[in-house]
């Protein structure tokens, strides 16, 4: 019981960590990018893997997934249901133009000094960990605004992530490629639903809505399995934050970036990790 | 059918400069499940523009929960540069799918002259899709290409 106890606390923090901060990548994988009509779904598989795009560790969890309908208002996933290794869920494109799915999350998580003793923000819910740890009351508060008065040495580390697809019924729109302006945005230069291998297509990337120049992101294949090397294309944005990306071959692609800075929007936070991901479809001429 | 693709059909006759015939053959295949092909015929200006849909063909009779616009979009390349903008039916444009054999479709009298690229997709159930392409020049001098698989000949003809 015990062993179970900790294995479902290592995955709760697995999945409420950005992928950044763990070798396993979070995945959402749509059935299509593309559909004809208005009578059409697309059923999507959420999993957090090492190897794109096949479910073998953990499933994303599908409370915190949203849909953004094609007008900008919210949309609701069904049928969402929970495997071993993946999650599972249907969107429903019964609204012409482009869907946006995925999630957005913002966590904090640090430590704090009281009364000489050590506390956690945000993390682990269990005791502290190490020999001593097991047995002793769980020095931990759920967020930033629970710090008390007599706190010392606050150290606070916001974490802002997004992991969205898009999906297009009839013509491609634009209303969900909007950039929110906040943390880490991509915004498609190239219609995301219009992605075709003979053609290089361009992204532009923004922290908190001005370009960011320089950062680093990484494009993966799907179909790790039928190759011998994984594929990773290691690129970065120029300095108007834009990305060109020349797909070596059709598919799907795992899009990754992930930054820090130190301008984060919570109170009394010191640094700020921003990750961004996105699973697109590029289609053969 | 509307007026103006009576209009349309009355420039054609009365214009024969334009005129031109794209004849595209449906090839006969000998599989386990055939289905005939969805087609979309379309023409690119060469130096780039609005491509300009010629025919489309579908399963225009399944209607219910999955019609036959559902697979419209297996047309990829049609999809992406206009198909997914166009409603369908769409008048003098769209018709059912055919059966193996060459059809003839008349070029719009409208066309400017000038450089294009023919352009036809075949997509089939449980099957493949290809792509021919043909660059022609406007008003029609004869061109050909040939498929390999989904489609057989693609010819334009002065008339």
């Amino acid at each position: 019981m015990r062993a179970l106890v900790s294995r479902l606390l290592v995955a709760t923090a697995l999945l409420s960590a950005p992928a950044a901060l763990s070798a396993h990548r979070q995945w959402l994988l749509p059935s299509t990018t593309i559909v004809s009509g208005t009578d059409n779904w697309v059923t999507v598989d959420a999993a957090v893997s090492n190897d794109l795009f096949y479910p073998d560790h953990f499933p994303m969890q599908t409370e915190s997934i949203q849909v953004w309908q094609p007008d900008g208002s919210t949309g609701a996933i069904q049928n969402a249901a929970k495997g071993r290794y993946r999650s599972t869920f249907d969107v429903q494109l019964d609204k012409p133009g482009t869907w946006k799915i995925g999630t957005a999350s913002t966590n904090v998580s640090g430590s704090f000094k009281l009364n000489g003793e050590d506390w956690t923000v945000g993390r682990r819910r269990g005791p502290p960990r190490g020999p001593e740890g097991a047995g002793r009351p769980a020095h931990s508060v759920a967020t930033a605004a629970d710090i008390p008065a007599g706190a010392t040495d606050v150290k606070l580390t916001e974490m802002s992530s997004r992991n969205e697809i898009f999906v297009t019924a009839g013509e491609p729109t634009a209303t969900v490629l909007k950039p929110t302006g906040k943390g880490l945005d991509m915004e498609p230069v190239t219609h995301p639903d219009s992605l075709v291998s003979n053609e290089p297509a361009r992204f532009r990337f923004l922290i908190d809505g001005k370009p960011a120049a320089g950062l680093k992101v990484t494009l993966i294949p799907g179909g790790k399995r039928y190759r011998d090397s994984e594929g990773v294309m290691e690129l970065a944005t120029g300095a108007d934050g834009v990305l060109e990306v020349k797909w070596p071959a059709p598919g799907m692609y795992w899009l990754n970036a992930t930054t820090t800075d130190n301008h984060p929007a919570t109170p009394r936070a010191t640094e700020r990790r921003m990750s961004y991901t996105s699973t697109l479809e590029v289609m053969a001429p | 059918m509307r007026p103006t693709s009576v209009l349309l059909l009355g420039g054609a006759l009365a214009a024969p400069a334009t005129a031109g015939t794209v004849t595209v053959t449906v090839p006969r295949l000998s599989v386990a499940e055939y289905h005939r092909p969805y087609v979309a015929v379309w023409l690119e200006p060469a130096g780039g523009g609005a491509p300009r849909t010629l025919a489309v063909w579908y399963d225009i009779r399944k209607a219910g929960n999955e019609p036959g616009t559902k697979w419209l979009s297996e047309l990829r390349a049609w999809w992406r540069k206009g198909g997914r903008g166009m409603a369908m039916p769409a008048d003098g444009i769209s018709g059912a799918t055919q059966a193996p054999g060459p059809h003839n479709i008349a070029l719009p009298a409208d066309l400017k002259p000038g450089a294009y690229v023919l352009n036809v997709e075949a997509a089939r159930e449980t099957g493949g899709r290809e792509l021919v392409t043909v660059p022609v020049n406007l008003p029609a001098s004869n061109a050909r290409a040939t498929g390999k698989a989904e489609l057989g000949a693609v010819t334009l003809s002065a008339r």
